[in-house]
């Protein structure tokens, strides 16, 4: 199969520093320009902090990853400025189906309450989304994104890292007081620290298309157990932008990875599925999946983050949806400790909110694949049971599991403030507060998230006059600022007149109480910088 | 503390044994697997008790 054209070609530039006769020093450098490091600049760089991307590729475009993007990573997405053009170029869907042979045993709709700026996913290939990551990078005077610079040694220093880097015009070095590590799974970095990062394969191999067709398929998720065109298999099927639609086949344990890529042996396959439609291939490839972590994800000033810290099988699409999480966890802390508001210790909640989040996605795409692909003959039995009864019985179809898609990590940490009132609503201490739709003082429409600034922040429900917040903190006051006309914010957040919500700068909610109380204030938002005793 | 109850429940146990064992008359190896698979799903989901099924899996497991 010929390689997939490159969709965005960028070219190698000399930097000063690659003359330079010592290393320059840096406060921040990233290694590698993919989802992940990509986010970690941008909103390092909305905070004030500069940073050196360093990238071993030119291009963007080898190959079709990442499609499916949660509503967490737009909303993020949103906040660093290319979350509306995402959703604008992306396929947004909602209903699920799953069929067992031609039969359809279960379906799921993903029912996007109403009063959210973002919907519940998109469908959307990964070089898009790195595209538009890479132009609004460029925008911003303080991030230098240095193409074809290959990152070839780590040597760590008491407080600071040494990199060396390879270009087409040699060799140089660069020093960093923190070397960010988003080089994917297979971390040049990781490995030059000499880390362990014990993999689970998975024994099956998936065969994975990018087919380009007009096709008068719904936009719907469409998986199949045992289909007719692909029999004791499953199958997926699921539309993105530019009339491209993703399929993946199952193709057992013992194929032949390079056999199966040719053209010979995938164009028939995909016509059994596809029937008497035309279609183009844009690209495909056989995988095995494989779950991994790495036990720490801060090493003194050496991070991990992404697909070098975690890799998780695609079933779900917990991959580039964490990463993206990774990096916001990370840079608001990271810049309060850069700026000596906090202290370094504040990265150890990095290290322990975000590995949760890859115990659970570990967790989840571990259960989605041996569901798909049961490792032995009676898990297969076991499995087939669940489907037989699925038509049958509502419990069953709640075991079906093709995918449990990614949503955001509910954070159990030492940063958030116990409640000591009961709530009611959506919102929960630890997870990102959700949206609702409001109105600002001239009357305009504004969501929430929308209208969040970038630092710490109180939601105040007006009761009276507005309170004195303490040092650091933005004031919204609801009921002042904006308005809540449709009582969504005050259902949404379970709130009364009076209730002030804490939020941190990721957005997640930290301290909640029915009757502001400057001191409760002032001590949450010490816990939540790391600065509690 | 235990909570599955291993005391007998059934005040007629022939009759639920013979039940079982109805169910899987004249069918073949497979299938009859395949019927234990969805009657412990069918079984479990009534129990509907986590603590109460790993106990039921340690006690099968340490019979056999
Ligand atoms: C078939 C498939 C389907 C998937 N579907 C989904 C999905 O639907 N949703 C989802 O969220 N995730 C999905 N994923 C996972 C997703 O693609 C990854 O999780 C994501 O790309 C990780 O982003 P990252 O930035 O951590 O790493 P990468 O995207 O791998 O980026 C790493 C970057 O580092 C650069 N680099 C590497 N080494 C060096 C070096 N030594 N020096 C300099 N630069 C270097 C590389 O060139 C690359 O640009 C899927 C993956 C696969 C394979």
């Amino acid at each position: 199969m010929a390689e997939r054209k490159s969709v965005y070609q960028f070219g190698y530039r000399r930097s000063a520093d690659q003359d330079s006769k010592s290393p320059v020093r840096r406060p921040v450098v990233i290694v590698g320009a993919g989802p992940v490091g990509l986010t970690a600049a941008i909103d390092l760089a909305q905070r004030g902090i500069a940073s050196i991307i360093l990238d071993d590729a030119d291009r963007i475009g080898e190959g079709s990853r990442a499609i499916c993007f949660s509503k967490r990573s737009l909303e993020i997405m949103d906040r660093l400025g290319v979350g509306e053009r995402l959703v604008e170029k992306g396929v947004t869907w909602k209903v699920g189906k799953v069929f067992l042979g031609e039969h359809q045993v279960y379906l799921f709709d993903l029912l996007p309450e109403a009063g959210h700026k973002m919907p519940a996913f998109i469908n959307l290939q990964q070089y898009y989304l790195e595209g538009y990551l890479v132009e609004r990078a460029a925008e911003l005077p303080l991030i230098d994104l240095r193409w074809r610079n290959r990152v070839s040694a780590v040597e760590r220093h008491e407080d600071f890292v040494r990199l060396t880097i390879e270009t087409p015009e040699g060799e140089y070095k660069l020093d960093t007081d923190w070397c960010l590590a988003c080089d994917g799974a297979r971390s040049k970095v990781r490995d030059c620290l000499g880390l362990k990062f014990e993999r689970h394969t998975f024994e099956e191999r998936f065969l994975i298309a990018d087919v380009k067709m007009s096709a008068d398929y719904p936009t719907e998720r469409w998986f199949w157990f045992d289909p007719p065109f692909h029999s004791g298999q499953s199958a997926l099927l699921h539309r993105q932008p530019d009339n491209v639609w993703r399929i993946d086949l199952q193709l057992g344990p013992d194929a032949n990875p390079e056999e199966e890529k040719k053209p010979e042996r995938v164009l028939p396959r995909l016509k059994r599925m596809l029937g008497e439609r035309q279609f183009e291939l844009e690209w495909v490839s056989v995988y095995r999946f494989n779950c991994a972590r790495l036990k720490k994800f801060v090493h003194g000033r050496v991070i991990f983050a992404g697909d070098s810290a975690h890799q998780v099988s695609p079933f779900g699409a917990r991959g580039a949806n964490s990463g993206i999480q990774d990096a916001e966890n990370l840079v608001w802390k990271l810049a309060l400790v850069i700026n000596a508001e906090a202290p370094e210790s504040l990265l150890e909640s990095y290290d322990l909110e975000r590995g949760q989040a890859a115990d659970e996605n570990i967790g989840h795409s571990t259960r989605s694949t041996d569901f798909i692909a049961p490792r032995t003959k009676q898990e297969r039995v076991l499995r087939n049971a669940v489907l037989q009864l699925a038509p049958h019985a509502p419990f069953a179809r709640g075991m079906v599991n093709s995918g449990r898609l990614s949503v955001a990590s509910e954070y159990d940490s030492p940063l958030s403030t116990g409640d000591e009132e009961v709530f009611a609503g959506s919102a929960k201490l630890g997870l990102p507060v959700p949206d609702a739709p409001l109105e600002d003082r001239e009357g305009r429409h504004r969501f929430l998230l929308q209208a969040l600034g970038a630092d710490f922040e109180l939601l105040y429900v007006k009761n009276g006059a507005r309170p004195n917040v303490p040092e650091g903190i933005r004031l919204t006051v609801i009921g002042e600022d904006l308005f809540d006309r449709e009582g969504l914010f005050m259902q949404r957040f379970g709130a009364t007149p009076g209730s002030a919500f804490l939020l941190r700068p990721d957005h997640h909610l930290c301290a909640r109480m029915r009757r502001y109380d400057g001191n409760r204030i002032r001590n949450a938002l010490a816990r939540a910088k790391g600065l509690a005793k | 503390m235990t909570m599955l109850k291993t005391e007998p429940s059934f005040p007629n146990p022939d009759a639920a044994y013979e039940m079982l064992v109805e169910g899987h008359r004249g069918v073949s190896e497979a299938e009859s697997a395949a019927l234990n698979a969805r009657l412990v799903l069918i079984l479990s989901n009534h129990i509907g008790d986590l603590a109460v099924l790993k106990e039921a899996i340690t006690l099968a497991k340490k019979a056999g």
